[in-house]
C-alpha cells in the first residue's frame, strides 16, 4: 500500500480505480477517463493533487537564493501572489524538476514541485540553500485540490461564499495569481488542463469538506488519467516523460521559461544553456498529430525518410480531437511531416506546435 | 463484479469464445478485460483469411491508457471481423459479449476447444487476480 492523501476515502467511496503513482495510491478514474476529460472541457471537474509537494521558503536572502536556483527569474514577479512557471536545473543544464513559484512577500515564496521528485528536489534545494540561511518548510500538513473547467470558477465561488470572506478576493484573481489566507488556505488561478479554474491548497483536515462541497455544487471527480490527456492536449509537459535530468529546457520546448536577461544573473546551469544556444540546439520537442486511426504511445520511434529522427515522449488518444496526439523529441531540422513506427507499421503524422486544444477548442 | 456468461469459453488471457451452430467460433475480450483497460479508442482487427495458431497475437485493443494484444485462443482461419469497431471501439466497453465481438474463425482442430476454460474456471481466475 502506498501513501494516501486525506481524500483517499472519498475516492474509494466514489468507486475510483486506485493506482500507484510515484508511491501514492491515487485515483486513475472514477468509471470513465473519457467522460471525466470531456467534463473538464465542457463544465467542471475536481482533481485530488495532494500528492504534489508544497515547499515554503523564507528568509532575508530568499529572493537572492531563488534568482540563483531557478532558470526563470523571480524578479518578474512584481505583485504579491503572482506565480511563475520555471525549471530547476542541475549544473549540466538538465531539468531536476519543473515547478510553480509564488511570490508572497520579499521574505517568503512558496513552490509547488512534483510528487515523484520530492526527495531529490528537497535534497537539492537544501544543498544549494546552505550558504543563504533559508528556512525550508515542506508543508505535508497541506492538501491540494484542482477545480478546472469553464464552470469551475463559478462553482468554487458558490462554495467559498459559505466560507468566511474568501470569495471576494478569489473572484478578483487574475490568471496565474494566488490569494493566501491566515487559516492556511491559498487559492490560485492556475492549473494543468488548459482550462480556467483554481488550484486550492488547504489544511488536510479541510480537504474532504471542501471536496464534498464542490461535488454538491455539481462538480464531478476526475482522475489522473483525464489529467494526463488534458495536459497533453493543452501542450503542457510532464516531468519524467517529456524532460528530465538528461535534457535541457531548450530541448524540451521550455526555452520560454528561461530568463536570459539580465545577463549578469548567474543561475545554476546557465553556462551550459548559453553554450548550447550559441552552438545551435540539435533536438527539440514538437507536437505530432496522427490523422489516420491508431494511437501514438511513449517511446515509439519518429522517422523521416526512413531514418530515425527521434522518439515520442508522451503519446495518447486526445478525447477532444478524436485523434491520437503526442509530444516527440526530434532533430531540430524536422519538417512538417514525419512517420511513426507503431508495432512495425509506419504511419503518417503531422508535426505541429502545441497546444492542440485551448479553452475547449481545437487549435491544430 | 464482472459478467462471465456461462455459455461461453474463456482463456487465461481474457478472450471469450462462442461456438456457433456451424462449427465456427466468435471471439472477443471479456467484460473483466474491458474494465481493466478502460475506455477503448482503437481496435486493430486481424485480416480476413489470415491463419493463426493458438496463442498467436492477432489483434490489438487500445484504450486511452494502454495498448493490449489479443491472442488467438485456437488455431484456425479468420473468416470475418467486426467492421463496426473501426468507428465505435467503445462498444467493447458497453457490450463486450455482443456488439463488441472482434472476429470469427473456422477451426483447424475442434479438439482444441477442450483446452479452454469454462465460466466457473475463468470466474475463479479473475477472482484470484
Amino acid at each position: 500500500m502506498g501513501k494516501q492523501t486525506p481524500l483517499y476515502k472519498a475516492h474509494v467511496e466514489a468507486s475510483a480505480r486506485i493506482v500507484d503513482f510515484g508511491g501514492w495510491d491515487m485515483p486513475l478514474h472514477y468509471g470513465s477517463q473519457m467522460k471525466e476529460h470531456e467534463l473538464v472541457r465542457n463544465s467542471a471537474g475536481i482533481f485530488d493533487v495532494s500528492h504534489m509537494t508544497v515547499v515554503d521558503l523564507s528568509g532575508e536572502r530568499v529572493a537572492e537564493f531563488l534568482r540563483y536556483l531557478l532558470a526563470n527569474n523571480i524578479d518578474r514577479l512584481k505583485q504579491p501572489g503572482k506565480a511563475l512557471y520555471t525549471c530547476m536545473l542541475n549544473e549540466e543544464g538538465g531539468v531536476i524538476d519543473d515547478l510553480i513559484v509564488y511570490y508572497i512577500n520579499d521574505r517568503f515564496y512558496r513552490m509547488v514541485v512534483n510528487a515523484s521528485t520530492r526527495e531529490k528536489d528537497l535534497a537539492w534545494i537544501e544543498k544549494q540553500a546552505a550558504s543563504f540561511n533559508i528556512d525550508i518548510n515542506e508543508r505535508d500538513d497541506l492538501a491540494m485540490i484542482a477545480v478546472q473547467g469553464p464552470q469551475a470558477r463559478e462553482k468554487v465561488h458558490a462554495v467559498l461564499s459559505k466560507l468566511g470572506n474568501k470569495k471576494e478576493r478569489v473572484a478578483e484573481l487574475g490568471q496565474f495569481f494566488m490569494a493566501m489566507f491566515d487559516d492556511d488556505w491559498a487559492i490560485a488561478r492556475t492549473g494543468y488542463t488548459g482550462e480556467d479554474g483554481y488550484e486550492v491548497i488547504l489544511p488536510n483536515k479541510d480537504a474532504t469538506p471542501f471536496w464534498d462541497d464542490c461535488v454538491a455544487q455539481g462538480v464531478k471527480p476526475a482522475g489522473l488519467g483525464a489529467r494526463d490527456t488534458l495536459r497533453l492536449e493543452a501542450g503542457m509537459n510532464l516531468y519524467g516523460s517529456d524532460m528530465d535530468e538528461t535534457t535541457t529546457p531548450l530541448e524540451s520546448a521550455l526555452g520560454w521559461t528561461v530568463a536570459w536577461e539580465p545577463e549578469e544573473r548567474d543561475f545554476i546551469g546557465r553556462n551550459i544553456l548559453v553554450a548550447q544556444k550559441s552552438a545551435g540546439v540539435k533536438r527539440k520537442l514538437v507536437g505530432l498529430l496522427l490523422e489516420e486511426k491508431g494511437v501514438l504511445r511513449n517511446h515509439q520511434a519518429v522517422l523521416v525518410d526512413g531514418l530515425e529522427a527521434g522518439e515520442i515522449t508522451s503519446g495518447s488518444y486526445a478525447p477532444s480531437l478524436g485523434k491520437a496526439i503526442a509530444f516527440a523529441r526530434v532533430s531540430a531540422d524536422i519538417g512538417e511531416r514525419a512517420k511513426v513506427d507503431i508495432r512495425g507499421k509506419q504511419v503518417d503524422v503531422r508535426v505541429v506546435k502545441p497546444p492542440f486544444v485551448r479553452n475547449g477548442k481545437a487549435v491544430v | 463484479m464482472s459478467n462471465v456468461p456461462s455459455e461461453l469459453r474463456f482463456t487465461k488471457s481474457h478472450e471469450w469464445i462462442r461456438l456457433e451452430d456451424d462449427g465456427s467460433v466468435t471471439i472477443g475480450i471479456t467484460d473483466h478485460a474491458q474494465d481493466l483497460l478502460g475506455d477503448l479508442v482503437f481496435v486493430e482487427t486481424p485480416e480476413v483469411g489470415a491463419t493463426y495458431a493458438t496463442g498467436d497475437d492477432c489483434a490489438v485493443v487500445e484504450s486511452v491508457k494502454a495498448a493490449s494484444d489479443v491472442y488467438s485462443p485456437l488455431s484456425g482461419e479468420v473468416t470475418q471481423t467486426n467492421e463496426e469497431l473501426a468507428d465505435a471501439p467503445e462498444v467493447i466497453n458497453t457490450d463486450p459479449y455482443g456488439k463488441g465481438w472482434i472476429f470469427k474463425m473456422t477451426l483447424a482442430d475442434e479438439g482444441e476447444l477442450d483446452g479452454l476454460l469454462d465460466a466457473t474456471a475463468y470466474g475463479e481466475q479473475i477472482a484470484a487476480e
